[in-house]
């Protein structure tokens, strides 16, 4: 009780211990200094968004453009743009074969566009790769006018072929040659898939058929048909069971081949 | 009686004592805000309303590489074989189940048939751009020593060149290869999806010129976004999903043996 009493007197009087008050001295110190050491290092606007500097953000954003854009090539050749956009080549930027143009657009007279003629330009998308997509249109460069500049019979704005392909390995090269060294090497491709004239300069809106059911390949390998003799034959009811018979052969390049 | 006045006179002290002490912290929270000046950069007015990504058809991608030379010329990359923002590989699966995998040049002139093609039967074959993927849960992020570099809101990973101190740790930590060392400033640099066209209401150079529309770009959230279609016409993959990175670049029609 007294104890008590003593200790709230000593606390009226001196407000804040002596050793509180050096202790935030030191404290006080060593938050200045560390201010001082963060207002030097950080940047200034390290922190505002993220643990980032957010100037940063305005640096990247502010740097200048090369491609101006589709768009902006049509603002004047909007005769080309109009040609363009009803062939083949729709997809296709115009900055894709003349090059970056944003110089161009913003003054026409300071720079020119390259228009590239040379083969090699136009093979880099249409040359003969098997990884590229099926129906995707190419040439072997070796055999599709060797000599011939591409521009020649192409317009590149609407290149649809002059003359259409007479034959279906101009455009279906794989699988002509794997076919051709198969048993089925004899076979019409349009004794399979009958394709509508249109197919020719339209592919991929008049589409070929293709054979649905298993009695097609019937026609030939079915016991009991007319085909020549020693065409493989099997029993259609019992081969096979529920499958299609291009689920388990090939048939540009059926077995034994 | 007598203890409920010395009772008080404790509380009391020990508020006061505590409140002392509280001024300290308070004080130095103060002055930490007051004391830099808070400048807000030029033209910085990220946002939350985009969320950018990218999808990549492969069985659309034709290998010409118009997309790499556009990358290069519309960012100032270094002409030389090792620097790429994007690039683009062929994948050619043997029929003995080899699988080869080049780039010549990252695919910048375009690609000519391999030579081996003619002697050995080619199972499968097909092209892969790549690029920075832009992940979610970025490793290179976490990594970086010194916070230059960053997702901003939008979902763009970006390098900070003038705080980069170049100690390559992200380089390492990027799974997919994405970035690299440029040699003039000696910073790391990679995709920016190109941020500058971006801002300015454009399609990363890459998008623009690709001429079989294999990249799509857009954003993530909004329904009328060209990726949101094409999410809903086709299965999506990313690149490494086991690495738990979350990519923003995705693919359709991937092939298992692409890493």
């Amino acid at each position: 009780m007294v104890g008590t009493q003593h200790g709230a007197t000593m606390a009226r009087r001196r407000r804040i211990p002596g050793q509180l008050v050096r202790l935030g001295i030191l404290f006080a110190l060593l938050a200045g200094a560390l201010l001082y050491v963060r207002g030097r290092f950080v940047p200034l606007t390290f922190g505002e968004l993220g643990h980032y500097r957010a100037a940063a953000i305005g640096t990247l954003a502010a740097q200048s453009i090369r491609f101006a854009g589709m768009e902006a090539c049509a603002e004047c050749h909007d005769d080309v743009a109009a040609v363009k956009q009803r062939s083949y080549h729709r997809g296709l930027s115009c900055e894709g074969c003349h090059g970056a143009a944003s110089a161009h657009v913003e003054d026409p007279l300071a720079s020119t566009p390259a228009i590239p003629k040379e083969r090699q330009r136009c093979l880099r998308c249409h040359r003969y790769l098997a990884s590229r997509p099926t129906g995707f249109p190419q040439v072997l460069e070796r055999v599709h006018h060797p000599v011939k500049a591409c521009v020649e019979c192409h317009d590149p704005h609407d290149p649809a072929p002059p003359i259409p392909p007479s034959e279906c390995a101009a455009c279906h090269g794989a699988i002509a040659r794997t076919k051709a060294v198969s048993h089925h090497w004899s076979l019409d491709c349009e004794q399979c898939h009958a394709a509508p004239a249109e197919h020719r300069q339209n592919p991929r809106a008049f589409l070929p058929k293709k054979p649905t059911e298993r009695a097609f390949c019937g026609q030939c390998h079915a016991r009991g048909s007319d085909a020549p003799v020693g065409i493989p034959r099997v029993d259609l009811a019992e081969h096979g069971g529920r499958y299609l018979c291009w689920q388990c052969h090939y048939p540009h390049a059926p077995e034994g081949g | 009686m007598g203890k409920e006045p010395s009772g008080h006179a404790i509380d009391e002290t020990r508020r006061r004592l505590i409140c002392e002490l509280a001024k300290l912290p308070a004080a130095t929270v103060l002055l930490s805000l007051t004391g830099p000046v808070r400048a807000r950069a030029e033209g910085d007015e990220e946002t939350d309303e985009h969320h950018y990504a990218m999808g990549i058809q492969i069985d659309r991608c034709i290998g010409c590489g118009l997309c790499v030379e556009a990358c290069k010329v519309e960012n100032d990359v270094p002409d030389e074989p090792f620097y790429f923002r994007t690039w683009v590989e062929r994948y050619t699966i043997y029929e003995d189940g080899e699988v080869v995998v080049d780039s010549p040049h990252g695919g910048r002139d375009g690609f000519r048939p391999r030579s081996e093609d003619e002697e050995r039967r080619v199972l499968r074959s097909f092209f892969v751009p790549k690029l920075c993927n832009h992940c979610d849960n970025p490793p290179c992020v976490q990594v970086c020593p010194v916070g230059a570099t960053f997702k901003t809101r939008e979902g763009v990973v970006l390098v900070d060149s003038d705080y980069c101190i170049g100690c390559r740790y992200c380089i390492q930590a990027c799974p997919y290869g994405a970035r690299y060392l440029d040699p003039r400033t000696k910073t790391a640099d990679k995709c920016t999806f190109c941020y500058h066209r971006l801002r300015r209401g454009l399609l990363p150079a890459c998008v623009e010129v690709c001429p079989t529309q294999a990249r799509v770009f857009g954003e993530l959230e909004q329904q009328a976004s060209p990726l949101h279609r094409l999410k809903r016409f086709e299965p999506l993959h990313v690149l490494k999903p086991e690495l738990n990175t979350d990519p923003k670049v995705f693919y359709t029609d991937l092939d298992g043996v692409v890493r």
